[in-house]
């Protein structure tokens, strides 16, 4: 993984260069005089095109990420006092945390969350890095059909894949009953999607087999990179198949494993849509499959009946907000920085 | 390029502005909606029937999607480019609409005296004083049976309780049929289809659910609790897997004459005509004991009202007195059927399964859905919650006990019964 750690230094000095670049440009005036006096300067010519190019991205990264997410964390310290908005501090948070109900939903959301992320984790990343390992054996064959099949169903949308699950699983209609009548299994069949106690494993599981194709593709890419000295020499010392994978492939390819984690982190805090799709948005049953990002739903804009409540919905948001920066934090500043990395 | 853009917009706005002159003279209303599916029957037959008694008087009926009407309709009153009359979702909805000054104090218009006071009660403030939309249709609940597998197993058509689950345990022994078909995987169903449907027998209509609003009566009395006990049972004579049956599947598990009794609202009759290849009979909710009052869940729908901002609001009001009138009612619950009148003059229905439906109106006491005046508005919202809990009920998660308790302690978080 030394190549892709040169490649984000080399990204951060570039970004240094053009932050002076920048600078620079403050004092153009005199400068563009200096020039068409005639007299060369040793000073760099300003690079008016950084700016311009960099502007249009910035306006729009501000205008649709940065404003958002500040006004959203205002919106959590206010609320409708008496009907018209107030400041009023962290009571929205004391409220969330304090009251009896509020917390209630909140700590089962986030417990669900948690248990969405560690199936995640379990399943789909282990099953990830299986299949990057399978995939680069460079005997087997028809590796572009098997990368294909398995990396498609992240490119569906999550409504189609909710639906078809939907139709996979009903006990009415669904194939899986029918498959498993078959095999004189039927037994073994319940109505997961439908049961307080399956309902988040099975549409974790879904979800797992929609997005395994992130990372074993990610890791795909860290195996095909470890040069074919290492692994000769580790052939020369008698490091062979398994062991080469523990010994050899694994730590090479942790840093790949780490970024996949933190994308699964982020992904799964923030995930909401499946979970609409799949068990609607009071995410049954009993509040079963309740996630951070339904909870935050149904409170910012209501539903049903139950009208939209934007102060408290923003409140979740920046729950939201704090646990996947705390989550990330943790990585970047006490994970990353201890993984071993190896130049080749 | 650009030039021929613009005057190609110049002459186009040019000859749009005129012809908008040519029509000067006849006022036009608009009308926001969100039944699309209900466009060709405004079109064909109610504007029409409008139009010829009122000459001078254009209307246009513009509806969008269910699902974006709230938020589009919000936005649009807020900018002042409402049409002038607007469709009125029930209770709170509008409600906070009229606050607003959004929507007209309708009152005193002529032909409000065609409409109950429950049937008003959607669309009047709180305190009783002021109604703002003129209520169009309601649905009613019951349920809607397979009457050839009821001829086939030689079932009465039930009229108590007992006779209920004996009808149902007979289509179960026989086992041709599902007895029942509802899932609990989306929820409503289990609450609406079940809790609405049945519930109004046990807490008797108005009268259980004003002592409710008032504070006198509690989720967790026997006449709440009871209903849940019912329902409890109704576990047994679901199709297998009901846990994750969804609405769809319920509707095409009857329409498919794989299930014998459907609990229903009457919204259904228009998609089971066309495709329930048998024929089909409705019964209102069993009553406990036989001889007891009968009551029914006649929830108003839809309503219509006038926009503050209207420009035109003279016309409009002669169009309200209009869907006011025993004629409006007549071609409107004719064209669809399962959405009748709230009109106090009664409406010759063609349909026999919706006259079945209406004809509950005379003998049993209608009341509305218990958990949407007033009672959905805070956090947690009842509505919602007993969505959930009525799922649980029936998946055997909760008790009818539990279930209630959860109930009263949600609505005890944010109501306060006024004293």
């Amino acid at each position: 993984m030394a190549y892709g750690e040169t490649g984000r230094v080399a990204s951060v000095r570039i970004v240094i260069v053009w932050g002076t670049g920048l600078l620079e440009t403050d004092g153009s005036m005199s400068d563009a005089l200096s020039v068409q006096d005639g007299k060369p300067t040793a000073r760099r010519p300003k690079r008016w095109h950084i700016l311009v190019f960099l502007l249009p991205a910035f306006l729009v990264y501000s205008a649709v990420m940065i404003l958002p997410l500040i006004e959203t964390l205002r919106l959590s310290l206010f609320n409708t006092v008496d009907g018209q908005p107030a400041f009023v501090g962290l009571a929205n948070f004391q409220t969330l945390f304090g009251e009896e109900r509020w917390a209630h939903d909140f700590w089962n959301a986030l417990k669900n969350n948690v248990i969405f992320f560690i199936i995640h984790m379990c399943v789909q990343n282990p099953i990830g890095v299986a299949l990057a390992a399978m995939l680069s054996i460079p005997k087997l064959r028809f590796v572009t059909f098997y990368r294909t099949a398995i990396f498609l169903p992240t490119l569906l949308s999550f409504v189609i894949v909710g639906f078809i699950w939907k139709l996979i699983l009903s006990p009415i209609w669904g194939v899986s009953p029918w498959i498993l009548d078959l095999v004189g299994l039927k037994s073994l069949f319940a109505p997961w999607l439908g049961k307080p106690g399956s309902a988040l494993i099975a549409v974790s599981l879904i979800s797992v087999w929609q997005y395994v194709g992130i990372p074993m593709m990610l890791i795909y890419a860290a195996l095909l990179n470890i040069p074919d000295e290492v692994i000769e020499a580790a052939e020369c010392d008698g490091v062979t198949g398994w062991s080469q994978f523990w010994k050899i492939k694994l730590p090479l390819i942790l840093p790949a494993i780490g970024i996949i984690s933190i994308l699964t982190f982020v992904g799964n805090f923030n995930a909401f849509d499946l979970v609409y799709t799949v068990q609607g948005a009071l995410a049954g049953p009993d509040g079963s499959t309740d996630i951070l990002g339904t909870l935050l739903y149904r409170t910012f804009f209501g539903f049903q009946l139950q009208l939209g409540d934007r102060s408290m919905g923003a409140t979740i948001a920046t729950v939201m907000f704090l646990i996947i920066l705390a989550g990330v934090s943790l990585y970047l500043f006490v994970i990353q920085r201890r993984m071993r990395r190896y130049q080749f | 390029m650009t030039r021929t853009t613009i005057k190609g917009l110049l002459l186009a706005s040019s000859i749009l502005g005129t012809a908008g002159l040519a029509h000067a003279e006849d006022v036009t209303l608009t009308i926001e909606s969100w039944r699309n599916d209900d466009l060709a029957i405004w079109q064909e037959k109610l504007i029409p029937a409008f139009e010829a008694k009122n000459p001078g008087i254009k209307v246009k009926f513009a509806p969008m999607a269910p699902t974006e009407y709230n938020a589009a309709l919000n936005a649009k009153l807020d900018a002042g480019s409402a049409g002038d009359l607007v469709t009125c979702r029930p209770f709170d909805v509008s409600l906070e609409l009229y606050n607003k000054k959004h929507l007209a104090d309708l009152t005193a218009l002529p032909g409000m005296e065609n409409f109950s006071p429950v049937a008003r009660s959607a669309w009047t403030t709180d305190d009783g004083k002021a109604t703002f939309c003129v209520p169009m249709a309601s649905v009613i609940h019951g349920f809607i049976y397979n009457k050839d597998a009821f001829d086939q197993l030689g079932i009465q058509i039930p009229t108590t309780e007992a006779e209920f689950f004996a009808a149902l345990d007979k289509i179960k022994a026989d086992g041709n049929y599902i007895p029942m078909a509802m899932g609990t995987k989306d929820l409503w169903e289990a609450a609406t289809m079940g809790y609405q449907n049945i519930g109004p027998n046990y807490w008797k209509g108005e009268e259980g659910r004003a002592a409710l609003i008032k504070g006198e009566q509690k989720l967790t009395d026997e006449p709440w609790v009871e209903p849940y006990r019912v329902l409890a049972k109704w576990k047994d004579y679901l199709g297998d897997g009901f846990e994750a049956q969804t609405y769809p599947d319920s509707q095409n598990l009857f329409t498919l004459g794989r299930a014998a009794i459907y609990p229903a609202g009457s919204w259904e009759i228009g998609l089971f005509n066309t495709q329930a290849q048998f024929k089909m009979g409705a019964f209102p909710p069993p009553v406990k004991n036989a001889g007891d009052t009968c009551y029914i869940s006649d929830h108003n729908d839809i309503g219509i009202g006038l926009n503050t901002k209207s420009a035109h609001a003279e016309q409009a009001k002669t169009f309200l007195t209009w869907v006011a009138s025993p004629e409006f009612a007549d071609i409107y619950a004719n064209a669809l059927p399962g959405f009748f009148s709230l009109n106090s003059t009664p409406v010759k229905m063609t349909d026999p399964l919706a006259q079945e439906f209406v004809s509950w109106r005379e003998k049993c006491k209608p009341t509305i859905r218990s958990t949407y005046q007033i009672l959905a508005r805070g956090t947690p919202s009842l509505e919602n919650e007993t969505w959930v809990e009525s799922a649980n009920v029936i998946n055997g998660t909760d008790t009818p006990e539990v279930a209630a308790e959860k109930l009263q302690k949600g609505l005890d978080a944010w109501y306060k019964p006024a004293k």
